[in-house]
């Protein structure tokens, strides 16, 4: 009995594999989505902030305070684009956009520098970009005492709660892991998705209901080939960090490996039960597309996870992405082992246990 | 008892919300016989086949498909069974050959077994030149004969088709209704839809379903013998207003023009119809000839279904 499951199985794997190999445009897709989005993501969502327009109001002009500003400039953090002789003309200049970073450094600036009691100088940052209050962090951390005030009227509330979460700097290095799991919800819902949708669409459905090939086995059949190109669309990834970004595996490859497999195990799940509901391939692409976007946004891949309200990082939660992108950047960036990251390998377990079971609940080996 | 017949239903009945696709059908098809479900499209034909396939749930009666209860014991039936789908339903992105493969793999046929039979398949149904073609490349005819060759191919008691000529060419049939008398001849019971005459003709037996009812079933020969009807070939001068003036009458089912002869037929209990139908014709200025005919299937479909309208414009 089981070598006969074992032999339909295998008869509906191979002939899978015979047709995607076939269909060239999914092909390329399982080749191209990865190659382009590592390329595209790895080079454009760059939040390493350089060389920022900065203007220099040097009212003390002492030693201290030129060397002050001469090493600000050296951090090509920042660069000092023009100098203004007055607070006012520095809150002006930020103002009308000329620079995005004011340095004001006070008459005082020796004095307030030696005691330690208070900031010794003030960073103006233009507050509508968020991204450059991190970067007012950075620059808040030199070696000598300097404090940082909003412009344009953003509340200072907002830096400290930025203090507070201490964001990570965000680069490729952090994106590619989560990279690899953002390419496998897109093309493992997907294809799944799609590829039991258009037996029923074409009809093959029909004929194989009469045949002794069972749901599970249908099933199983179908997804074993994109477990494979899950797993080849990882090795894409992890190559292409590592060759254009040099991003590390600092654990175990392995480790990394399992985690992608039950990461692809709990996408093929929800392909399936998508295909259940979905009548059509068009449907069936709507539909994955609904479940990606919660998935792109709630991860922590746009957003750090712990800057979302309760309620979105509770939505979060359920995502098998978010816990993915855990454990990728956990094993790649932190060497951390599965056994210690038990917390993000449940949810992905459970979420294949449950999403499975709805799916092969819910196909019915009938036609109504 | 079951053993004597492939198929037996019992009041066999499928509602989709409130449209009764299938009412009440009490059917027996012998083992070994080619049995034909004649109706037009939509008549509930194929959710028929469907139902006995395991493929649909009856909403009430019962079905026994070669003494397995279904759509209980569906799953045990699944063997024993081919069923060869209105649309094509095998993979146009593979071969002729790879979807044989398939097949025979989804079968679980031996491999000794699985060499022989799709060899066989190739060169039964001519298939051979064809082995390495995509399905989806091939004519229609070609198509079929592949399908065929594939639900044959684990050599199933019992073969389903439904309205399997319905995309090829008249050749392609003959030889094809050739090769199911082939498959008969081995033993095979085949229950085969159609809306076409002739193919119901060839058939062993035949069961006529108008609106999801069993009209009349038998074999062809004895339901065109024992048609409830006079049939009547007119020939008259003007076959148009010929034809217009029989319409009028209560008496008269159908009339159809063939030509320039009128085929009618008429209530079984108008006496001496023949005689009748000249006698009015000449009173209203038409001179014709008339003259009762043997009865042919189309006569039976009309006269069965009671609609003045031939089969084939029905069927569409």
């Amino acid at each position: 009995m089981l070598a006969d499951s074992l032999r339909r199985i295998h008869a509906v794997a191979r002939k899978e594999v015979r047709q995607l190999l076939r269909d060239r445009i999914t092909f390329g897709m399982i080749v191209g989505i990865p190659l382009l989005q590592v390329v595209l993501f790895g080079y454009a969502i760059n939040t390493d902030v350089r060389h920022l327009r900065a203007a220099v109001a040097d009212m003390a002009g002492t030693q201290l305070s030129r060397s002050v500003v001469s090493e600000a400039q050296a951090s090509q953090v920042m660069d000092i684009v023009a100098v203004a002789h007055s607070a006012p003309e520095l809150e002006a200049l930020l103002r009308d956009g000329k620079v995005s970073v004011g340095l004001y450094l006070p008459p005082d600036f020796d004095r307030r520098a030696m005691s330690g009691a208070q900031p010794a100088a003030q960073l103006m940052v233009d507050g509508s970009d968020p991204t450059l209050l991190g970067v007012a962090q950075g620059i808040a951390r030199m070696p000598l005492p300097v404090r940082y005030v909003p412009s344009r009227g953003a509340p200072a509330a907002l830096f400290e709660v930025r203090d507070f979460y201490n964001p990570e700097r965000r680069s490729a290095v952090d994106i590619v892991p989560a990279l690899i799991g953002v390419i496998l919800t897109l093309t493992m819902v997907l294809f799944t998705a799609v590829a039991i949708v258009r037996e029923r669409e074409r009809g093959n459905l029909e004929l194989l209901i009469t045949t002794p090939v069972s749901t599970v086995e249908l099933m199983s059949g179908k997804i074993f080939p994109y477990i494979i190109i899950g797993l080849i669309q990882v090795s894409i990834v992890l190559l292409l960090g590592w060759l254009l970004f040099h991003v590390p595996v600092a654990g175990s490859i392995v480790t990394l490996y399992l985690s992608a497999l039950l990461f692809i195990a709990a996408s093929l799940g929800l392909g399936l039960l998508i295909s259940t509901v979905a009548k059509t391939q068009f449907q069936a692409m709507q539909l994955t597309v609904f479940t990606f976007l919660p998935s792109i946004l709630l991860s922590g891949f746009m957003f750090p996870f712990d800057g979302m309200p309760a309620f979105a990082r509770w939505i979060g939660e359920f995502l098998p992405l978010t816990h993915f992108i855990r454990l990728a950047r956990g094993v790649l960036l932190r060497g951390a082992g599965l056994s210690g990251m038990w917390v993000d390998v449940w949810p992905l377990l459970a979420f294949f246990a449950v999403t499975m079971t709805l799916a092969v609940l819910k196909f019915h080996k009938r036609l109504d | 008892m079951a053993a004597d017949y492939a198929v037996e239903t019992h009041g066999l009945t499928r509602r989709f919300g409130k449209f009764t696709a299938v009412d009440g059908i009490d059917l027996r098809i012998p083992r070994g016989k080619i049995y034909g479900f004649l109706g037009p499209n939509g008549s509930g034909k194929s959710t028929t086949i469907r139902m006995l396939c395991g493929l649909l749930e009856p909403s009430s009666g019962e079905a026994t498909v070669l003494g397995h209860s279904v759509p209980r014991e569906a799953e045990a039936l699944r063997r024993k069974i081919g069923y060869m789908t209105q649309s094509f339903s095998l993979y146009t992105d593979l071969s002729t050959r790879e979807n044989l493969e398939f097949m025979a793999d989804v079968f679980t046929l031996t491999a000794s077994k699985r060499k022989s039979r799709i060899g066989d398949a190739l060169e039964r149904y001519h298939l051979k030149e064809l082995a390495d073609q995509r399905a989806g490349t091939m004519s229609g005819g070609q198509k079929q004969r592949l399908a065929l060759a594939a639900a044959t191919l684990h050599e199933p008691e019992m073969l389903f088709l439904d309205e399997p000529t319905s995309a090829v060419d008249p050749q392609s049939r003959r030889d094809f209704w050739d090769q199911l008398f082939d498959l008969a001849a081995d033993g095979t019971t085949i229950l085969v839809t159609t809306h076409l005459m002739d193919e119901a003709e060839r058939c062993h037996g035949l069961a006529i379903i108008s609106r999801g009812k069993l009209m009349a079933d038998g074999a062809p020969n004895d339901l065109m013998r024992d048609i409830d009807a006079l049939v009547l070939e007119i020939d008259p001068q003007d076959p148009r207003q010929a034809a217009e003036l029989l319409r009028k009458q209560p008496y008269v089912k159908s009339v159809t023009q063939i030509g320039n002869h009128l085929h009618a037929l008429l209530d079984k209990g108008s006496r001496d119809g023949a005689r009748q139908v000249q006698m009015l014709l000449k009173q209203q200025g038409v001179q014709a000839e008339v003259r009762e005919t043997q009865a042919d299937l189309e006569d039976v479909f009309v006269a069965s279904t009671g609609s003045g309208e031939s089969g084939e414009e029905h069927a569409g």
